[in-house]
């Protein structure tokens, strides 16, 4: 992956916290969200979480809430341990792979839809080098999920 | 995926008719650049692209942008015949550019997210949906023709 400073430059670390603190409220309403509405063969992963057959059922959807908040939480912990992603997501790519089988091509499209997200939410802030920090992000954080795949 | 349904018609060419083509477009090939910066490779006659700020205000990717999103703009008044409309664009980026079509998923990626920066709230999900459907029909049009 190449070390912090190479990938990560100090100053777009900064932003990406500082960021991701405000947006973690954002986060959890609605990354979930849009996921299963903008890629809705994603919500046969969550048969049990009940209503999920409109929009405005699935933002009211109350376990599209709680597990959007845990999956926000993990990203968290992420942030705090960018050079150690494969590490960090060990467990969880086990679980995704055996227990929940879970397409790796989905970490991809969370991933995208919380660039979204904060695309939508931020004006200038979001700018150029902002959004290839996210993307670059997001994207290892897909590959440490898919990481432990066999 | 590849079936647009009249409302998501009406839902892309309404939100098209907002688009400041021009501007989108020099942010879009921009942005492609700035977050995905392999694809500087194509624009090597394009002059200074050493910065984020370089390629933001260079005037050969502005005007570039402005060329692809007019073409899209002829994509989304073709919605049901995308190939048709992208033959020949596809034929060029293969034979001529050389292109590797998983680029074009890329570009439409940022494009959906300049879109979503500059429509802020009123990019709901629904809307972003259709785009979606939008930019993976493109990129396969543009691919189509690739051997």
């Amino acid at each position: 992956m190449g070390a912090k400073g190479e990938y990560y430059p100090s100053k777009l670390i900064g932003k990406v916290l500082k960021i991701f603190c405000i947006s973690n409220f954002v986060f959890d309403m609605v990354s979930f969200h849009r996921l299963l509405v903008v890629y809705p063969w994603t919500q046969r992963f969550f048969d049990s979480f009940g209503n999920l057959s409109s929009p405005s059922a699935i933002l009211g959807n109350p376990k599209v809430k709680a597990h959007g908040k845990k999956v926000l939480t993990s990203f968290g912990d992420a942030i705090k341990n960018m050079d150690n992603l494969k590490i960090t997501f060990a467990k969880l790519s086990e679980l995704h792979c055996d227990k929940l089988h879970v397409d790796p091509e989905n970490f991809k499209l969370l991933g995208n839809v919380m660039v979204i997200i904060l695309a939508t939410h931020f004006g200038k802030e979001f700018t150029p080098e902002v959004q290839a920090a996210w993307q670059k992000l997001v994207s290892a954080v897909a590959i440490a999920l898919a990481h432990k795949y066999h | 995926m590849g079936h647009f349904t009249e409302e998501d018609k009406a839902t892309i060419t309404s939100l098209w008719g907002k688009v400041n083509v021009e501007d989108a477009g020099g942010e879009t090939l921009g942005r492609l650049l700035v977050v995905y910066p392999w694809t500087q490779r194509f624009f090597d006659s394009f002059g200074n692209l050493s910065s984020a700020s370089a390629i933001m205000g260079n005037p050969k990717v502005k005007a570039h942008g402005k060329k692809v999103l007019t073409s899209l703009g002829d994509a989304i008044k073709n919605l049901d015949d995308l190939k048709g409309t992208f033959a020949q664009l596809s034929e060029l980026h293969c034979d001529k550019l050389h292109v590797d079509p998983e680029n074009f998923r890329l570009l439409g990626n940022v494009l959906v997210c300049v879109l979503a920066h500059h429509f802020g709230k009123e990019f709901t999900p629904q809307v972003q949906a259709a785009y979606q459907k939008v930019v993976a029909g493109v990129a396969n049009a543009l691919a189509h023709k690739y051997h």
